[in-house]
């Protein structure tokens, strides 16, 4: 019988006004105490300004298979970046 | 180590010839220091190992506490008991990390708590010794963190994603752990003839434990080969000890404190502090449950396990009854 309590992911924000990051995960039965936990957990040190944790089997993901079709076309579009575009020094700063 | 006689489920390193198109992929990606992630196929052998070394690692990190929790109600002062007590809630952090680091391969935590429990799975054999007095608090910071710190930074490298990220944050707080030890150790071998004295003898008497915590002499670890390979396990066991041994020699030089054993020297031609070996024996006899405190430990957590079932099983059907009621006012 299975009465483990459900995993979540914890997401942080740190103290330089950052994007929330995935720092780990923990069980928990609802998310008030998820969020409980990983604060005693995740934030020991001063690691974080917020946090949000996500039940895991809500994030949907790709495929490890999927890796080439999906992010090797983006490889060849070197145009994509600021770099491929030869700027005269006369021109200044761009 | 942390997790020591890890078995990989075969002997010996299949060559490129016998591996699968799959199996020499993956070994590529390892060579190559691409970490394995979660979802990446990976051979059946390499999960079944890694699943029983994390697990290990992690319930030496929980079953690490007892000995520590032992002395927080009678730390010497305040401020020492808020360090120890820090300390030792690091440790169950560790264990929930590795827990979770296990939990991406397949294996639940309650699953592995179970084996634990029923003695299919063991953790590291120095826990399984006594601390007596103060004195041995110190001593435990300082050589059993400071031993695990060298494994752990090594680990660092290890292969598998989750596993390397899990070690990247319990080193960032074990240095804490060994410098709060060292911190106290100084305290009693630089304070009265007394305290030198429980200074000296705590180091005497977990110096060998904490030698074996590396495990057997690598030509003794049949299964290591397959391991380090898979860059599961990262440096030998011999290496990790020597490298140990000779960080930790002029630590206790810095105590004034007699070396522990006599066998320790200098060893000019290799560069290394020569030392002597632990008991063997004695370490095998440990690991098959008996050491001085292998019955204490089992018995307190698996009382620890039995008594939250009732406050585990209310807090999951409280958050089931407030989601239904949730749902049924939507
Ligand atoms: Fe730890
Ligand atoms: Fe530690």
């Amino acid at each position: 019988m299975s009465n483990e309590w459900p995993l979540w992911e914890v997401f942080i924000r740190g103290q330089h006004g950052l994007s929330h990051r995935h720092v780990g995960s923990l069980h928990a039965p609802d998310a008030d105490m998820a969020i409980k936990n990983a604060r005693d957990v995740y934030t020991r040190r001063n690691e974080g300004v917020s946090i949000w944790v996500v039940e895991a089997r809500h994030i949907a993901a790709t495929a490890p298979g999927d890796k080439g079709p999906l992010f090797e076309p983006s490889e060849s579009k070197v145009y994509r970046h600021p770099t491929f575009f030869d700027i005269p020094d006369e021109v200044g700063h761009m | 180590m942390y997790a020591q006689m890890i078995k990989t489920a075969r002997s010996g390193v299949k060559t490129r010839e016998e591996m699968t198109e799959q199996e020499r992929a993956f070994q590529d990606k390892i060579d190559a220091d691409i970490k394995i992630e979660p979802r990446d196929w990976m051979p059946d052998d390499y999960r079944a190992t890694l699943i029983r070394q994390i697990g290990q690692h992690a319930h030496s990190e929980v079953v690490g506490q007892l000995p520590e929790g032992n002395w927080i109600t009678r730390a010497p002062t305040l401020e020492r008991k808020a360090i120890l007590l820090a300390k030792v809630q690091d440790e169950a952090g560790h264990g929930l990390y590795l827990y979770s680091a296990a939990e991406t391969l397949g294996e639940s935590r309650d699953e592995l708590v179970r084996l634990l429990h029923e003695g299919r799975m063991k953790y590291s054999s120095i826990f399984n010794y006594p601390t007596l007095n103060w004195a041995d608090i110190g001593a435990v910071g300082w050589l059993v963190d400071g031993a695990a710190i060298v494994n752990q930074v090594a680990l660092q490298r290890t292969s598998y994603g989750p596993y390397a990220r899990a070690m990247v944050r319990i080193c960032k707080e074990e240095s804490f752990h060994a410098r709060q030890g060292y911190h106290a150790m100084m305290k009693m071998a630089l304070g009265s003839p007394e305290q030198r004295k429980m200074a000296q003898d705590a180091l005497n008497r977990l110096w060998f434990p904490a030698m074996m915590m590396f495990g057997p002499h690598d030509s003794e670890s049949t299964h290591s080969e397959q391991s380090m390979a898979w860059k599961i396990k990262v440096k030998s066991n011999d290496e990790l000890r020597q490298q140990f041994v000779d960080q930790t020699i002029p630590q206790i030089e810095y105590l004034g404190l007699e070396l522990p054993e006599p066998g320790i020297k200098w060893n000019e031609d290799r560069g290394h502090y020569d030392f002597s070996d632990p008991d063997w024996s004695e370490f095998m006899d440990v690991l098959r449950g008996n050491g001085p405190c292998n019955v204490d430990r089992m018995n307190a957590r698996r009382k620890a396990w039995d008594d939250g079932e009732w406050v585990r099983d209310g807090l999951l059907e409280h958050a089931r009854k407030k989601a239904a009621r949730a749902v049924a006012a939507e």
